[in-house]
């Protein structure tokens, strides 16, 4: 587990330096990801300790978020004063964004398996 | 009593206090949430930060005090989000497979969630501060609380933004996507991560293992378009905090 953990964050800091040195606007775990998805790709396997680390972590992902989410409280006035605004943007953005994500996605992979029927 | 308020006083301010509160108050959240037999609206995330977030302003504890112990969980966000290489690693063939449609509802997801919430929160006279805070909600925070500083929002925020965003979708998306009669478990993992990241793919995890994968691979994907749609967008609109 210690090594799979080493494993992570190693690639954490890989992608956090590469971005510092490219440039690249995206964020350094988000790079870290895409390195490992490749190394993985590259080795050809997945380590059994990698795995349960990362599922252990992963089944916990929501723990996560709530020292961020507990910033709140700090907020107090702003949200009094631009409640309406925060509230019904976060509601309906959100709803509109899975329904269009979903509504999209599952129309190109019907038609994609139309086309492929046709052919 | 002296003595009580003593132990208080030193334990205010050490990290251990609000790291171990932290826990146990994920813990109530899950114990609820099972309880209530794993309906959406007991959501864990939320149910700790109603929890704790009164606690913080009963015991007048600033939140920067908080964060000193629990920044260690915060922390474990990294190493999660390079985990999600894992499910990615493991789904990769059924991945390959729906590259078209992947790259159709990531781009089309991506774009309402920066568009509409803008757009919303301007027609209901919210500030421009709100707006571009706004702007980064559908994507993980540590990614979400960058691209906030970088567009003049407020990240800390932005961050609370990101994970009422992220529980709202974990606590609808299940119903609306059952409404819409989308049964793909790919489809549903995908959209619920592109809108909802983290908090949505715990949920999408609860669904199956596949509909999790696809979720984890919305939200790296989306962090990716997201970085580098919504400076375009605040350019286009001519935003300024």
């Amino acid at each position: 587990m210690i090594g799979a953990m080493a494993v992570l964050l190693a690639f954490q800091l890989i992608g956090e330096v590469v971005v510092q040195l490219s440039g690249i606007p995206a964020p350094g775990p988000v790079v870290g990801m895409v390195l490992l998805f490749l190394a993985l790709q590259g080795y050809g396997a997945l380590p059994d300790t990698l795995r349960t680390t990362a599922e252990t972590l992963l089944s916990h992902l929501s723990l996560l978020f709530i020292p961020a989410g507990v910033g709140i409280i700090q907020y107090g006035t702003l949200l009094a004063e631009e409640w309406l605004a925060l509230t019904v943007a976060l509601l309906v953005s959100t709803l509109l964004s899975i329904t269009v994500a979903a509504l999209v996605m599952q129309a190109v992979i019907r038609r994609s398996s139309e086309k492929r029927r046709d052919e | 009593m002296n003595k009580l308020t003593d132990i208080w006083v030193y334990l205010a301010t050490s990290p251990l206090l609000w790291l171990t509160i932290t826990l146990l108050a994920y813990r109530v959240g899950q114990g609820l949430f099972k309880k209530s037999g794993g309906r959406a609206l007991f959501n864990p995330v939320a149910l700790a930060i109603a929890l704790l977030a009164p606690l913080l302003l009963v015991t007048n504890t600033p939140y920067s005090t908080y964060f000193s112990g629990a920044q260690f969980i915060h922390f474990l966000l990294g190493p999660a989000t390079v985990a999600l290489a894992i499910p990615l690693y493991l789904h990769w063939a059924r991945v390959r497979k729906l590259f078209l449609p992947i790259v159709a509802g990531l781009v089309s997801g991506s774009l309402t969630a920066i568009l509409s919430a803008m757009g919303i929160a301007w027609l209901l006279g919210g500030s421009s501060r709100i707006l571009l805070s706004l702007a980064p909600k559908s994507v993980t925070t540590p990614v979400a609380m960058g691209i906030a500083e970088k567009i003049g929002g407020l990240a800390p925020l932005t961050a609370v933004m990101v994970i009422l965003t992220g529980v709202t979708g974990a606590v609808a998306a299940p119903s609306l996507l059952q409404w819409l009669r989308i049964r793909d478990d790919a489809v549903i993992g995908f959209a619920i991560g592109v809108a909802a990241h983290g908090i949505g793919t715990a949920r999408a995890f609860q669904i199956s293992i596949l509909a999790g994968a696809f979720s984890g691979l919305a939200i790296g994907l989306n962090a990716l378009l997201t970085t580098l749609l919504a400076p375009l967008v605040v350019r286009l609109l001519h935003l300024t905090p």
